[in-house]
Formats: structure tokens, sequence, C-alpha cells
């Protein structure tokens, strides 16, 4: 009898953790209402968090650039292990960011994605340390503990120094980096890889511990590839090949999708503040306020002037990425002409112009912003 | 009483540990370890600073600052971020416990299977996780359409908890289930007990101490796993985005990223007391009930 009691007990404590794992799994299903109207799904790969290097997307999807053009778009974060090509071409996102050489590289390995729109005309990437050091051109690496983060950052420096005559396997003791600049500060390595927007203004947003006062610009020494020449492009927008081919629909979409970017990344030119206050809205990004509002002006200065348009690809900076490229080691041969297409941006420009919108931004120039403790 | 006396030796060590820190700093810059002072310190050992070890004070006085850009205290925020690595987390263990305990229940009835599945289940954990990680969040939002419901990038990270959490359970589990002496097993046998009958009443009862020490195993590598997972797939939220945002400002503030693995420290062993919990209710009862 007391057997008995114990089972029907059993069974019920069974039937009810059952029904628990059913209300579970049901609360996960998101109740996502069906949109009633007839904007078009589409979604765009990010290399990284939200943060001022993609404000001009986030723009786009929260001023309703997007929506204008009848897209309804999902912005996915990048992750440390997200490789956006990949995700592209497996199907995962219609659109991806991601710096030219890291596109190029798995498309040479056989992914068919393109480059649509090259929206950074000039790369961000710079080799700093502090002034005292001496370290005024990449001819003062040699000998130097010199940091770098790999993955694929280290090209640029790499023929940086090749263009003196340094080796850098050799001539240089190379140092893996972490993302941040804990180890030029401590002195564990003479010189550190910084992007422009990024880790270059937490040094100015870290306390010199012998002044008691921020960091200063004239207490660093920085080394711009760009003024080297041995700079590769970065931030671009990226496309399935295969699907503009065969899909005359796809390649529609990806007009639109590449004029209103184009339109967000012109609002934020006018309109620094407004992208500043978007991005930090956008899940809270990795620095604060006064970080992200650095990171917009000097991202604005990545992407503007574009003598050219915005988002066209000009064929001597992409020349200079494949020489570095091929040169390097990071391709074996230069990509075929199908690695990227200016036919979508140049439409896509031509209709902003049409709109009269300023799509080259001649007249630009960085406004002076002030860093705070921390990036708050 | 017991309860007690556990709780006042965990804060006396921790208390403990907190001292050896301070210390260390101290003494670290008494001798001023960025002159190289000193053979060890600085050089093997951390070196003492603010930027490498932050004081205790400042790390636990994080916990009530305001971010700036925030407007919620910090371990607010961590709190948060610690229900979306929770849920996460107890999904991937659900299932993964789940699974662990099938294996289990299958590798004890056919021996042949023991032996043809059991390197397997041992070598999929010689994978490592971040090798895995892209490939289910592209899974997850290419092929794993036919759920009813729509798949979101956080179960991807609980497919990675489960991946971590039903190992232990297998194996331990598997452990339990072998664990009654042959007398015993003669006994039910005698009785003419059937399979379901052996399982319920003796075999699942036995298993019980090895089940849950791997439950407790499972609890925290479910956190792991859902921490790592948050970290490579790019999960908007979580306490694995939480640290690996706090080591990207590290320069400017490293007191918040102590803070942060402390939080997820305290989850750790959130889950653990949970799961030991549940064992102290359920080993009782289900023991009484066997006896009867």
């Amino acid at each position: 009898m007391k057997g008995n009691n114990m089972r029907t007990r059993r069974a019920r404590c069974l039937l009810a953790l059952l029904a628990a794992l059913v209300v579970v799994a049901a609360g996960c299903g998101n109740d996502d209402d069906a949109d009633v109207r007839e904007a078009q799904e589409v979604s765009l790969q990010l290399q990284w968090v939200p943060q001022s290097q993609f404000a001009g997307y986030f723009a786009a999807r929260d001023l309703g650039f997007y929506e204008d053009v009848g897209l309804n778009v999902t912005i996915i974060d990048g992750g440390l292990d997200i490789v956006p090509a990949t995700v592209l071409d497996s199907g995962g996102a219609d659109f991806a960011i991601s710096w030219v050489p890291r596109g190029l590289v798995p498309r040479e390995e056989g992914l068919n994605i393109t480059n649509i729109a090259q929206v950074f005309q000039r790369s961000g990437t710079l080799q700093v340390s502090f002034a005292d050091a001496g370290i005024d051109g990449p001819a003062d690496l040699e000998g130097k503990l010199v940091g770098n983060w790999g993955f694929g950052n280290e090209f640029e420096l790499f023929a940086g120094l090749n263009s003196v005559g340094l080796d850098p396997q050799s001539d240089v003791t190379l140092v893996q980096q972490d993302f941040n600049m804990t180890a030029l500060i401590n002195g564990d390595i003479d010189a550190a890889q910084a992007m422009t927007y990024n880790e270059y203004a937490q040094v100015l947003e870290t306390v010199n511990p012998d002044t008691g006062e921020l960091f200063q610009p004239e207490d660093l020494s920085v080394i711009d590839w760009n003024e080297v020449g041995t700079a590769m492009l970065q931030d671009a927008i990226w496309a399935d090949a295969d699907r503009l081919e065969d899909d005359p629909e796809y390649r529609d979409m990806a007009v639109r999708f590449v004029e209103a970017s184009l339109r967000g990344w012109i609002h934020c030119r006018d309109n620094f503040q407004e992208c500043v206050d978007i991005v930090l809205a956008a899940s809270p990004p990795f620095g604060g306020p006064s970080h992200q509002a650095w990171m917009m002006n000097e991202v604005n200065a990545l992407i503007w002037p574009s003598p050219g348009g915005v988002g066209v690809m000009e064929q001597a900076l992409y020349d200079q990425t494949i020489d570095v490229a091929t040169s390097q080691g990071i391709l074996q041969a230069a990509p075929d002409a199908g690695a990227f297409r200016t036919d979508i941006a140049e439409q896509a420009v031509a209709n902003l112009r049409a709109a009269g919108h300023d799509v080259s931004g001649n007249g630009f120039t960085r406004i002076q912003v002030e860093v705070a403790e921390g990036g708050n | 009483m017991r309860i007690a006396r556990q709780t006042a030796t965990f804060v006396l060590f921790l208390a403990l540990l907190a001292g050896l820190y301070t210390g260390y700093k101290a003494f670290g810059q008494a001798i001023d370890d960025r002159q190289h002072g000193w053979a060890v310190v600085g050089s093997v050992l951390p070196r003492t600073d603010d930027l490498n070890m932050p004081p205790i004070s400042e790390i636990f006085g994080q916990f009530w600052e305001t971010p700036g850009g925030q407007d919620r205290i910090y371990i607010r925020i961590l709190l948060d971020e610690a229900v979306f690595t929770l849920r996460e987390a107890f999904a991937g263990f659900l299932v993964g416990s789940a699974i662990g305990m099938a294996i289990a229940l299958a590798l004890a009835q056919w021996r042949r299977l023991e032996q043809g599945l059991l390197p397997y289940v041992i070598a999929s954990q010689t994978i490592p996780l971040i090798a895995i990680a892209p490939i289910i969040v592209i899974w997850g939002r290419k092929n794993f359409d036919f759920f009813p419901w729509e798949w979101q990038d956080w179960m991807s990270v609980s497919v990675i908890a489960t991946y971590l959490t039903f190992f232990p359970v297998a194996v331990n589990g598997l452990r339990g289930l072998q664990s009654p002496r042959p007398e015993n097993r003669e006994l039910m046998e005698s009785y003419a007990a059937n399979w379901g009958q052996t399982l319920w009443r003796l075999r699942l009862p036995a298993s019980l101490p090895y089940l849950f020490a791997a439950l407790k195993i499972a609890a925290t590598a479910s956190i792991v796993g859902a921490i790592v997972g948050e970290i490579s797939a790019g999960v908007e939220g979580g306490l694995g985005r939480r640290i690996l945002r706090e080591a990207f400002n590290y320069t400017t503030g490293p007191d918040r990223l102590f803070a942060s693995v402390l939080g997820a420290a305290v989850l750790g062993i959130f889950v653990f007391l949970a799961v030991t919990g549940v064992e102290r209710l359920v080993v009782g009862r289900w023991g009484r009930g066997a006896a009867a």
C-alpha cells in the first residue's frame, strides 16, 4: 500500500517536472508578432561588438533609413570567434562588415563573397610608443619589443618593417599583445599596436602615474601606416557573390542596403553627437561616452573625405592592399576581378547624390573631442 | 550550526586571501618592483602597482559605483548579466544532464556499447570549446529552424554549455549505476525484479551520490560553458560578454575586470550550492523511500 503511494507520488513528481520543462521550453519561444509591413528582412554581421566603428549602420537602423528603402535590418554582433566572411558565406547573414584582407583570405580559400562598398578609405592602425623611446618611424623599431595582436592584424606592421629593410622575425622582438594598452603602459613592450579610434584613446584616458594627470598626445609617438605606405583597407560591406549573380532581388536589396548604410554614415558625419548617442543606446558598447565620441570622430576621419564618393573603392588603395597582402604571403596571388565591385556602391551614391546628399565630404574636418578618464 | 561554522570558515578564508593579496602588494610597492628590485616579485609574480593589482578596496568599491553612461550601479549590472548567463547555463545544464543520464543508462545496460561508445564520449571533451562555438552559432542561425520556437543566439550558448555538462553526468552516472554490489543485484534477481524495478529500487538510488557529485561538476561547468560561449559567439549580454568588455578596457579600469571575474566566481558557487541543496532534499527523501 505504502509502496503504491510512493509510486504515485513519484509519478506526480515526474509529471510536474515534465510540465515545468514544457513551460520553460515554451517560454523560450519568442512571440515575435508578424510584421504587417512589407519590409524585407535583412541581417548584417558586424566584425565586432557595437561601437562607433559601426555607427553608420546603427544610425541607418534607428533613424529609419533602412525602413525608407523597404528594409528591416537586424544587426548581429561579432564575437571573438566570429569570422564575418564565414558567417556571410554560410548564409548566417545577408551582408557582413569585414576588413578587406580578412575578407580576401577566406575568399582565396573558396568562399564566394565580394566587397560591394569600401566604407573606410584609410587604415586606422597605428604603432604607438612613448615619445621618449624615440620611435618615430618603422626603422626605429629595430631591436625593440614590438607588440601586435596577431590574427591578421600584424601585416601592415610587417610590411612597414620590410619597407625599411627590417625582417619582422629577426630584427625586432615580436610580442603578442592583448587587445588593450596595458603592456605599453607597463613598459613590457616598446611599441604597441593601436587603432586610432580605440586603443590610442585608451592611453589618453589613462592617468600617467608620474604626473597624476591623463597621458597627453605629446607623451606619445605614432607610426601611421597610411603615411608609411603599407596601410591596408579596413571596414567594407561584403555580400554573397553567388546570390548577386543568381538573384536579381538580392542585388536590388544590396543597392538599397548600401544606399541606406552610406546615408547613415553621411548623417554621422553631419550629426556627430546624435550618432554617438545612438551607439551608446545600442546595447552598451565596450567604451563609455567620451570613448565612443572619440571613436566617432576618428572613424569619420577614416571615411571622409571620400573624393570618389563614399563607399566606392579607390583603385590605388586597393592595389596597395593587395601588394602588401601578396608580398607578406597573406594571399598566394592577387585576387581576381570578382573580389570587389563598384557598381552597387556607385548606384547607391548616385541615388544619394540625386537626393541632395553630400557624398564626398570634401570639407570634412575632425572636431576636438575631450577625453575623460576611463572613457566615461 | 554546521552551516554557520562553514560560513565562518569560508569568510575567514576569503579574508586570508585578501590579506595575502594586500600584503604581497604592499611588499612589492615597498621594494619598488618596477625597478626590478627583487628577483621574483614583479617578474615571475605579478607586478604590484594599481594597474596590475588594483587594491581590494577599489575592486569591492567598484560594485557600488555607476560606470559612465550607465544608470545602474555595477553590482546591479553584474546581477543582470548573471541572470542572463544563468538562463543559458540552466538550459544547458538541464539538457546536458538528461543526455548524460540517458548515455549512462544505455552504457550500463549494454556492456558492448560501453566499450564501443565510451572512448568517443571521452574524446568529445578533448575538442576545445572555442573550436566548436562558431560552428554551433552558425548552425543555430541557419539550421535549427525546425524547433517550434525561434532560435536565438543565446540558445547556441546553451548548446555549448550542454556539451560541457553531459560528460561528467554520463561518466559518473555510469559508475553509479554499476555501483551496487553483486549480492544486492542477486537479491533483486531472487525477487524476480524486472529491469525497471531493479533500476528504480536499486541502481538509481545507489547512483545518487555519484550522480550528485557529477551534477555539481556539471552545474559549474555549465556556467563555464556559458561564459566561454558568450565570449566566442558574440551574444548580447551575459557575464562572458561583460568579462570580455572589461578585459578590453583593462587599461583604464582594471578593478572592473577583477570585479566581473568575482561575479562569475560567485555565480559558480551559487549553482554549486543550489545543487547541494537539491541533493540534501532528494537523497534524504529517496533514501527513505528506497528503504521502505
